[in-house]
């Protein structure tokens, strides 16, 4: 590998900035032009958001049904077992909900992003759209980032009801608590800003998803190797600007909603 | 398709009777990574007629193409394209210019997911209010000129390299492109295959007239094109009567460290002095 001066290795990284922000605002401002790829977006769609469900499903379950488990032994301690309704709710609507169903669509869906638009670029194939007068960043990369962005809103919303009916689960058959007592607490902490930041972030986290994907792969290099590196840099890349993004978001939100 | 002309004699004719240029190069120099790609390009492709670019591995043949196209940009000069300035012009602009060129790649570029008939539809499709029906019977003509039409449910992996290279033939003249790019459409392929191609060029050009650059690093390709015209009546290319050779529309450009070092017919090719160039063709 070439070795580069810090010069050149800043500049490099300012152009990648430069780069994936272009392609970004590229992908919004495109959705409100013409040609609309509606068969491509619905296509995308299916592909994300069907696609993605089993593992949504499963993380979700899971990860209610462990914050159940882990929360109510310190609960029991206190004698407030009654409250794990309360704790696996905002837990998996607030946080959890979003941020595991973002991290698990990365996985799955940024990586494939990038090797399919990798391996189109690596074969000339981006090249050939572009001959043929059609635009790849209206046919392929508009239509991945507005339906990761959809799809991941609803997936989300699954993610924290199977959450939730993991930790009821837990608390009704190990714990003996109330199944009823457990939903209506549940839903009765819940307001408006709860709900509102849960489902807030999987809008920015689908674009970060869908925009990284792209980005990796429209700007692979080195053939198939390349194609390989950019999976893997879609996925790191996408993964932790999910948890940076969400750090900030939760800050930001709470501080406007003023949490105590 | 339209109806070509009747005979092969009357396209070679007509072919020099119009001639505003249809790409002009003009002193286009390129650099890449700081090292100089191109120097001081500058060539003319008159209309109806067909040139052939060699050069050495790495000469820039291939990015005169994608110059052409306007797929990358040069560090200087003025390329002009079925009389537009392509230089500084936005890509919204270009993409419409795209239309009216077709460009088959090295390597074929078929969408691997898309079946052949989206391939060679996929111009047509991508308009608005085309429907599937619609771009049928244009997509039987385009496989039928490259003697396709038996694959038109296949995916591109279930097609061997000469056929791709075919299905790529007919995703780029669907529309009737005024102006033809081809990279090594025979580079890869056996003898028999690459006269194959060479014949659908060669019917390209004399039977619909279609200006067209040709990368390729096989000599005797351009040679056979120079020689040879498509005879109708028989649907096959025939060697034409020595005559009538300085009649067919074809030219041949040779690139040498990032300069043109020759751009004339075949006559003047086969009467050079130049050392390089004798070597090279012998």
């Amino acid at each position: 590998m070439e070795l580069l001066s810090p010069a050149e290795f800043a500049k490099d990284k300012l152009q990648a900035v430069q780069d994936y922000t272009l392609l970004a605002v590229q992908s919004v401002a495109n959705a409100f032009r013409r040609p609309r790829y509606l068969a491509d977006t619905v296509y995308q769609a299916d592909l994300i958001g069907f696609g993605s469900l089993p593992i949504v499903v499963l993380t979700g379950l899971s990860i209610g049904a462990e914050l159940a488990l882990n929360s109510a032994n310190t609960l029991q301690r206190f004698g407030s077992l009654s409250l794990i309704g309360q704790l696996v709710s905002v837990g998996m609507v607030r946080e959890l909900g979003p941020i595991i169903t973002g991290l698990m669509v990365a996985g799955r869906n940024a990586s494939g992003m990038a090797s399919e638009l990798g391996s189109m670029l690596v074969t000339e194939q981006i090249d050939a759209m572009r001959a043929l007068g059609t635009d790849p960043m209206k046919k392929l990369v508009t239509p991945r980032v507005v339906a990761t962005v959809f799809m991941l809103f609803f997936l989300t919303i699954i993610s924290d009801l199977l959450g939730l009916f993991g930790g009821a689960v837990i608390s009704t058959f190990l714990y003996q608590t109330d199944w009823h007592q457990y939903w209506s607490t549940a839903w009765q902490i819940l307001v408006f800003q709860d709900v509102f930041m849960g489902l807030m972030k999987p809008l920015l986290f689908g674009f970060i998803i869908a925009t990284i994907g792209c980005y990796y792969g429209l700007n692979a290099r080195g053939g198939t190797q390349g194609v390989g590196r950019a999976t893997t840099q879609a996925v790191v890349a996408s993964s932790v600007l999910i948890l940076v993004v969400d750090l900030l978001l939760t800050k930001l939100l709470m501080t406007i909603f003023a949490y105590q | 398709m339209s109806a070509p002309p009747s005979t092969a004699q009357q396209t070679l004719q007509s072919t020099h009777e119009v001639s505003p240029e249809v790409v002009v190069f003009d002193d286009v120099h390129l650099s890449f990574e700081g090292k100089p790609l191109l120097e001081g390009i500058s060539f003319r492709l008159p209309r109806g007629e067909t040139k052939a670019i060699f050069g050495v591995a790495g000469s820039g043949k291939s990015t005169i193409l994608k110059l052409a196209l306007g797929l990358i940009k040069p560090d200087s000069g003025r390329i002009t394209v079925l009389g537009e300035d392509i230089i500084g012009m936005p890509e919204e602009q270009l993409f419409d210019l795209r239309r009216k060129i077709g460009m088959v790649f090295q390597e074929s570029a078929l969408f691997d997911s898309l079946t052949v008939r989206e391939n060679v539809a996929f111009r047509l499709l991508e308009e608005d209010n085309v429907s599937e029906e619609e771009v049928e019977q244009p997509v039987r003509e385009a496989l039928s000129f490259v003697e396709l039409e038996n694959t038109v449910d296949m995916f591109p992996s279930e097609l061997s390299g000469g056929m791709r290279r075919r299905v790529a033939i007919a995703r780029a003249i669907i529309t009737r492109p005024e102006l033809l790019l081809y990279d090594s459409p025979t580079g890869g392929l056996d003898p028999v295959t690459s006269t194959t191609i060479i014949e659908l060029i060669v019917k390209q050009r004399d039977v619909y007239k279609t200006s067209s650059l040709l990368v390729t690093h096989r000599l005797q390709d351009a040679f056979v094109m120079a020689n040879h015209y498509f005879d109708r009546k028989t649907n096959r290319m025939q060697p034409l009567s020595p005559g009538t050779r300085s009649e067919v529309p074809m030219g041949f450009l040779i690139l040498r460290d990032g300069k043109i070092i020759f751009d004339g017919d075949v006559h003047e090719l086969a009467h050079t002095k130049d050392e390089y160039i004798r070597e090279y063709i012998s």
